[in-house]
Parts: structure tokens; C-alpha cells; sequence
């Protein structure tokens, strides 16, 4: 496409036709603030923050829409579009309520860096502002609708990334409110839990249940064994908690750091990874070689689940019967490990951190449970966790390296890169490989870089003895949507999907930490850093390959005999159902 | 005009709707939001208002979220989701009425039918509109609107008076109504 040159503040700027000034601003090192614009989602237009000023318009341009055009002259920092960009920010903040120093998003508010870079030090107009009430009926997410500045971001990624379209902005002017259809409560509509909403809030009008009370009550219990599991994607993340850049998995660090909480057994959820994967492609090799259900679906995303159940539940025997990986180690630890170690189910208080609110809605599936008694009684965001640690005083940035309790701690490679889009079909097909044909594959072909990356949807086909195995692997809801539109459309045929809720995958869910300044929410730079570090761990391992796990190979010895047997079938394997939410079709039931 | 909201249970009314909901997407193929706007006019005319039920439905048949036909309700004036009274009644608050008394008159309707602004009467006969600004009769005013029909030049002690005319053609419509079933019910006895 041609160039087109501008001049920005008085310097000179190239770029390709078609940019909008935000962008042609942004390649030239001048920073607009914005507010709702996102470089992910629909242009919207809606919030005025980031208005310029062009030579020869009478009125302020919103620059995030507004095209950048050859010769034009704009100006940024007048003292005019100053003025009027604070008075912007100043109104938003007359209508939001005075609570900074007790908010959630305290120092992590986009709308209090918008305000302190404004210069706002006073509020103008103390008069009438909104007044809702906060939506505490999901187990995953709570909805605070005074805090919300309308910026439409949350709306927006759950209709076009997600496809749920739970949000919507409802009346007008003064009254408008983001809410699910007929304002239901949130426990009762198409949401799924991803957090995303959560990720892209510039402030805090939505954001996790909280967890963490419960846990510190429970560490304070001298009747309670708190067990932790650590999913994959944390370790990938919590160092951006202390300051640290992304790319590092702080494994080490983080099991010292939960010893010192004082958490009695210290698990980690990779090794329920491994076991995962011995059932998941135990299970696939079956339908592969008996003929069915293909395609075989992942099961591990508990927001990909509920989706599921939700939108297509003709789709539900395609799913893969096993548990989540947190699931399937809150069984074993309240079974295998309890028997083991002689102690009551009903005294272990299992905690789960995990990078994912929809994580803390799976925990509440009675189906997973005991009788009644839940598998993990506690899902902790990876930013709860960071929460605790400092509350705790613990210092990560100086602790030592330390491992996890056996015998529920020991994990390979294939289990780390879980956390990333593309990892379960990968360590899967390690395994499914060796349980086909009796043998490990070549060392050199351990890796399966075409199902790596962060596209919304790749499809690979893999040699599988003499057959081909067809491989979609798809992150973010919509681009499940599209592949499961085109196999119904016949365009394509496959044997194995991966479907993950959140864009990288885990290491993008909703529970990981919030993007520090000077970074959009969802930033893909972050995103491939924690990539890179599970890829790592992976690659740093002796062992790389699940069945490998030498306390995997005792816990089918000892306890379940093996993969898919009916042991591991009560124990490891669930059932699914079609839910219908509100709104989604007319039914009696729901007037 | 007194809604027939019987017809809420009835499968005629609701493919009847299909139909027409089949009507407009045909003719707006690509906007969803084109041929939303009409079907939500005909529910409301149907109805006073637009029942949870009905958005449900029409967002499965058109293939959006039940989210975003909130959106689009909830955002004209003229959509309500609260059943609205037989009659609205609208009295002008736009300056030309303002400075000519329309308050004591939008004053006199609520104390006649004990209702605030935007309340609805519990017979469900008048619903007081709360958001009656200029309606372009400023020559006539204070005006004052019951459903299409205007009455210009209202006078506080007017209001009684016009009221009664609409309790009584409720009642006369709602006489002819039960004729008409009990005729039917003897027809099908015969």
C-alpha cells in the first residue's frame, strides 16, 4: 500500500495509507492517551480522551478513528486540546466514585493514570453521579457497574473475541449501564467466566471474585491440611507481580514463596497435567483407531466448557471426557493422597492458584466433586496470589529456588507447556505416539512447532504411524467459532481440536496480572514472553514426555491401574450438559 | 387504545411474529439492526411494551444476542420493557408550554390519577409519561398529548373532564369486548 506523509507537533511522520493519526502518532514516538480504544477490538470513538487538533478543521478529531490523510498538520499538545482532554477525563471521574485508596485496581486504574497524567488534582463538579448496586452471583466474577466509565471495551471483547455477547450498553445518556440482557444476574447469563471483561476494564468495574479471605482463614485453621496446586501459566507470570519483565517461569521461587505462606503440602497442578495427558490421548487413541466421536475436543477450559454447554451442546460427546488438570489433582489429593497418607478428605482445604476466573466457577461444578465434598474448596487468580504473597510480607524477589512436595509435584515438560495455546495438543501427541505404537518418538521430533504460535487459529496435519492426524488448535472463543462453522459446513475434517478460552491461551486467562503502564491490556509481547518461558521449562527438562513421570508410572501402579480403567474413570473423567441462560432462547421458564 | 395482552399465550400471535421477523430479514439481509427496529415496533403496538419474553425470542430468530436487543430497546424512548397503561399521556414540558402553566396541568393529572411522572396507573389505563419535552405545538400551548390525540390550550380544570372521555371509551371498548367473546362462546355452544 503507499506511503502517506503528515506532520505530527511539527515532525514528519510516513506511514501507510489507511492509519488512523493514533497510529501514525504512535510510529512517531508521540503518545495520545486513549481510553477506549484497543488495538484488538472494533474502533468505537466513544470516550473523546484522545482528541487532536488538524489544521484546517474547526472542531477536535478523535484520533484513534480519524484517518491520517498525506499533508495533513495535527497537533497534539496545545494548550487547547490539553484543556479539553482534562475536562474529558475530569467528567468521567465527576461520575466515578471517590474510592481510589479502596479499590481493587488501586495503582493499576488506567482511568488514575489517565488522571495523574491529565494534571486532575481537584474534582470540579461534586453533584449527582450513578449509583448501582454490585453483581456478586457468579462464583467467578463480580460487576460493579459505578465504576464503569462506559468506554465499551468489555462489550466489545465478549462479542467479537469471545462470542458469548453477554454485555451490552443498555438506555441512554445518564442512565446508560452495562449489563447481561434483562439485567439478569450475572450467576444466570451466557457468561462464561473467561475474565476478559476483567483484562480489558480500565478500571474496576469487573473484576474477580475474591478468594482470598476464605484462604487466609483457612491457613490460620490448625484442623486444616491446605494442600496448593500451581497451574503452569503462573509460574509463567507472577514475577510481573514484583516488577519483573515477562519471559522467566519463577517455579523455584514460587513453591519457596507458598511454603513460607504456610501451606502444609505444596503440589503442583503440572503434575494432574501429566496425568491429564494419560488419559486425554489414552482416550484419543481409542476414538482414532475405533472410530469415534472425531473430532476429539479438549476439555481442560473450564470458560470453554460452560461455552460449550452453552452454544453447542450437539457438540458435547466430541468433548473429551477428562477432568481439568486442577480437577483431576483435587481428586487425587482427596483420594489417592489422603489413603496414602492416612488423613480425613474432610480436613485437607485444597487451594488451586490459577491463572483463570473461570477456574473459580469449575471449582463449584458439583459434578466434580465427592459427594458433595468439593475437589479444590479454593481457586486463587495468579493476581490473588501476588496479592497474598505481599500481604504475607514474603519478598519473592530474593527467595531461593525450591521443589515441590512429592508425591503429587513431579512434572515433565510436555505438562509445563499446558499453559500456552497449542500445549495440550502437543504433549498429547507425545504420548498418544508412544501409546499407538509402544515406542517414544525420535528425539528430534519431539517438538511440534506448527501448533505453536499465537494465530487465533492453526491447523497442522501430523504423521501418526501411517496415518495423518488433522489438528485444529484455536485460543479465544471466536476462532472456535469459526473452525467448528467450517467443519459444519463440511470444508474441513479433523481427529483433534484444542480449544482454549483466552487469547494465548492460559497464559493470557483472565486471572494473570494486569498490564503495567505504558502496555495495552492483552499485549501480545507479553504474551510471547510467557510463551517463551513455559517453552523453556519444557525444553530445560530431563523428562519431556508425560508417561515419562516416574510418580505418574507408580500412581497407575498403586492406585488406578491404567489409563481409562474404571478407577480413573470415577476418579479422572466427568460428563457434560447443555445449560440454557437466560436470553438465550424463549423459553416459559425465563419471563 | 386497550392492549390485548391475552395474546402473549397465544401460538397465533407468536407466528405471526416469525413471519414477520422472516419479512424483514429478507428485505435487510445485512443489518440485523435495520430489521430489528420494525419487529420491535409491532411488538410494541402490539403489547404497550416489549415483553422479556418477546426479545428472547426475537434474538433467537434473528440470530443475535438477547444482550444487544436489550441495547436497542432500552435506548429509544419510544420501546418500553415496562407494560405501559392503555393510554400515555404526555404533557408538554418545553418552554413555550412551560411558561404558559403546563405544570399545573401535569400536576392536576397525577393528583387526579394518584400517580407520580412516569408511574402508571394500577388499573392499568394511563401510564404519565416523565419525558414529554417540546411537542412541536408550541402556537397551542400548554398542550397536552393522550396517545395520537391533542389537546391544546389545557386548562388545570379541564383535566377531570378530558380524563372521563377516556375512562369511558375504555369502557365502552372493553363492553364491546366481552360481547364479542360471549357471541363467539355461544356460536361454538350452537
Amino acid at each position: 500500500m503507499a506511503d502517506i506523509t503528515l506532520t505530527i507537533n511539527g515532525f514528519e511522520v510516513t506511514v501507510p495509507k489507511g492509519s488512523t493519526i493514533m497510529e501514525a502518532a504512535d510510529a512517531a514516538s508521540i503518545h495520545i492517551p486513549r481510553l477506549c480504544y484497543h488495538p484488538k477490538l472494533s474502533i468505537q470513538g466513544a470516550c473523546r480522551v484522545c482528541v487532536v487538533e488538524v489544521e484546517g478543521m474547526n472542531k477536535l478529531v478523535a484520533s484513534c478513528c480519524y484517518p491520517a490523510e498525506d499533508g495533513m498538520n495535527v497537533r497534539t499538545n496545545t494548550p487547547e486540546v490539553l484543556r479539553l482532554r482534562r475536562d474529558i477525563v475530569e467528567l468521567l471521574i465527576d461520575n466515578h466514585p471517590e474510592d481510589c485508596n479502596t479499590c481493587e485496581r488501586d495503582g493499576n486504574c488506567e482511568l488514575q493514570r489517565l488522571a495523574r497524567d491529565m494534571g486532575i488534582r481537584e474534582r470540579l463538579f461534586a453533584g449527582e453521579r450513578k449509583r448501582y448496586e454490585k453483581d456478586t452471583s457468579s462464583p467467578a466474577l463480580i460487576r460493579d457497574p459505578e465504576k464503569c466509565v462506559l468506554c465499551g471495551r468489555c462489550v466489545r471483547i465478549c462479542g467479537e473475541v469471545q462470542e458469548a455477547a453477554c454485555l451490552s450498553q443498555v438506555n441512554r445518556g445518564f442512565s446508560t449501564v452495562v449489563m447481561p440482557a434483562h439485567d439478569a444476574p450475572f450467576a444466570e447469563t451466557v457468561c462464561i467466566g473467561c475474565g476478559q471483561c476483567v483484562k480489558v476494564c480500565p478500571t474496576a468495574a469487573f473484576v474477580e471474585k475474591d478468594s482470598t479471605r476464605e484462604f487466609l482463614a483457612a491457613l490460620e485453621d490448625p484442623e486444616m491440611i491446605v494442600v496448593m496446586q500451581t497451574a503452569p501459566a503462573v509460574r509463567a507470570a507472577i514475577g510481573e507481580e514484583f516488577g519483573f519483565e515477562p519471559g522467566v517461569a519463577w517455579e523455584g521461587k514460587m513453591f519457596a514463596a507458598q511454603r513460607r505462606l504456610g501451606v502444609d503440602v505444596v503440589f503442583d497442578t503440572q503434575f494432574a497435567a501429566d496425568l491429564t495427558i494419560m488419559e486425554e490421548a489414552a482416550e484419543f487413541v481409542e476414538r482414532f483407531t475405533k472410530g469415534g466421536p472425531l473430532p476429539n475436543i479438549t476439555s481442560c477450559c473450564p470458560g470453554w466448557i460452560k461455552y460449550a454447554e452453552h452454544f453447542h451442546p450437539d457438540l458435547l460427546p466430541h468433548l473429551s471426557t477428562a477432568k481439568s488438570p486442577m480437577s483431576m489433582q483435587g481428586s487425587i489429593v482427596k483420594s489417592y493422597w489422603a489413603e496414602k497418607m492416612d488423613v480425613d478428605p474432610s480436613r485437607i482445604y485444597s487451594v488451586a492458584i490459577m491463572p483463570c476466573t473461570a477456574k473459580k466457577f469449575e471449582a463449584t461444578r458439583e459434578e466434580l466433586g465427592d459427594d458433595g465434598m468439593p475437589a479444590v474448596d479454593c481457586v486463587l487468580t495468579t493476581r490473588e496470589f501476588g496479592w497474598v504473597m505481599k500481604h504475607m510480607g514474603i519478598d519473592f524477589t530474593t527467595l531461593p529456588d525450591e521443589e515441590p512436595d512429592s508425591p503429587l509435584g513431579e512434572s515433565t515438560g510436555a505438562a509445563a507447556i499446558f499453559g500456552a495455546t497449542g500445549g495440550v495438543t502437543e504433549a498429547a501427541l507425545r504420548t498418544a505416539y508412544w501409546m499407538a505404537f509402544g515406542e517414544d518418538l525420535p528425539e528430534d521430533a519431539i517438538e511440534f512447532k506448527q501448533v505453536r504460535g499465537l494465530q487465533g487459529l492453526r491447523l497442522a496435519e501430523v504423521p501418526f504411524g501411517e496415518a495423518t492426524v488433522r489438528i485444529a488448535v484455536a485460543h479465544g472463543l471466536g476462532a472456535a467459532n469459526e473452525i467448528l462453522d467450517r467443519i459444519e459446513r463440511g470444508e474441513v475434517e479433523l481427529d483433534f481440536i484444542e480449544v482454549m478460552a483466552c487469547p494465548g491461551g492460559c497464559i493470557g486467562g483472565g486471572g494473570q496480572p494486569y498490564d503495567g503502564e505504558g502496555k495495552m491490556p492483552l499485549d501480545e509481547e507479553t504474551l510471547r514472553l510467557r510463551a517463551q518461558a513455559l517453552y523453556g521449562l519444557d525444553s530445560e527438562r530431563k523428562l519431556r514426555c508425560s508417561h515419562h513421570n516416574p510418580d505418574i508410572q507408580r500412581i497407575y501402579e498403586e492406585y488406578l491401574g491404567k489409563p481409562l480403567s474404571h478407577r480413573a474413570h470415577e476418579l479422572l473423567h466427568t460428563y457434560y450438559y447443555p445449560r440454557v441462560p437466560l436470553g438465550i432462547r424463549p423459553q416459559e421458564a425465563q419471563v | 387504545m386497550l392492549y390485548q395482552r391475552e395474546a402473549l399465550d397465544s401460538p397465533q400471535w407468536w407466528q405471526g411474529l416469525d413471519e414477520m421477523i422472516e419479512r424483514e430479514r429478507e428485505a435487510n439481509p445485512d443489518s440485523w439492526q435495520t430489521a430489528l427496529i420494525p419487529v420491535l415496533h409491532y411488538v410494541q403496538d402490539c403489547f404497550g411494551y416489549v415483553p422479556a419474553k418477546a426479545i428472547n425470542h426475537v434474538a433467537q430468530a434473528l440470530g443475535v444476542p438477547a444482550s444487544y436487543v436489550c441495547g436497542v430497546a432500552s435506548f429509544y424512548s419510544y420501546f418500553s420493557l415496562e407494560p405501559r397503561g392503555a393510554y400515555t399521556i404526555s404533557v408538554c414540558q418545553g418552554t413555550a408550554c412551560f411558561v404558559r402553566g403546563s405544570q399545573s396541568v401535569l400536576d392536576e393529572v397525577c393528583r387526579q390519577l394518584d400517580v407520580k411522572p412516569g408511574e402508571t396507573t394500577p388499573d392499568m389505563l394511563f401510564t404519565v409519561s416523565d419525558s414529554a419535552r417540546c411537542l412541536g405545538a408550541c402556537g397551542q400551548a400548554p398542550v397536552m398529548m393522550i396517545d395520537d390525540d391533542v389537546h391544546a390550550n389545557v386548562q388545570p380544570n379541564e383535566v377531570q373532564d378530558i380524563l372521563a372521555g377516556y375512562i369511558a371509551e375504555a369502557r365502552r371498548e372493553m363492553q364491546a369486548r366481552e360481547e364479542l367473546i360471549e357471541i363467539d362462546a355461544r356460536a361454538q355452544h350452537e
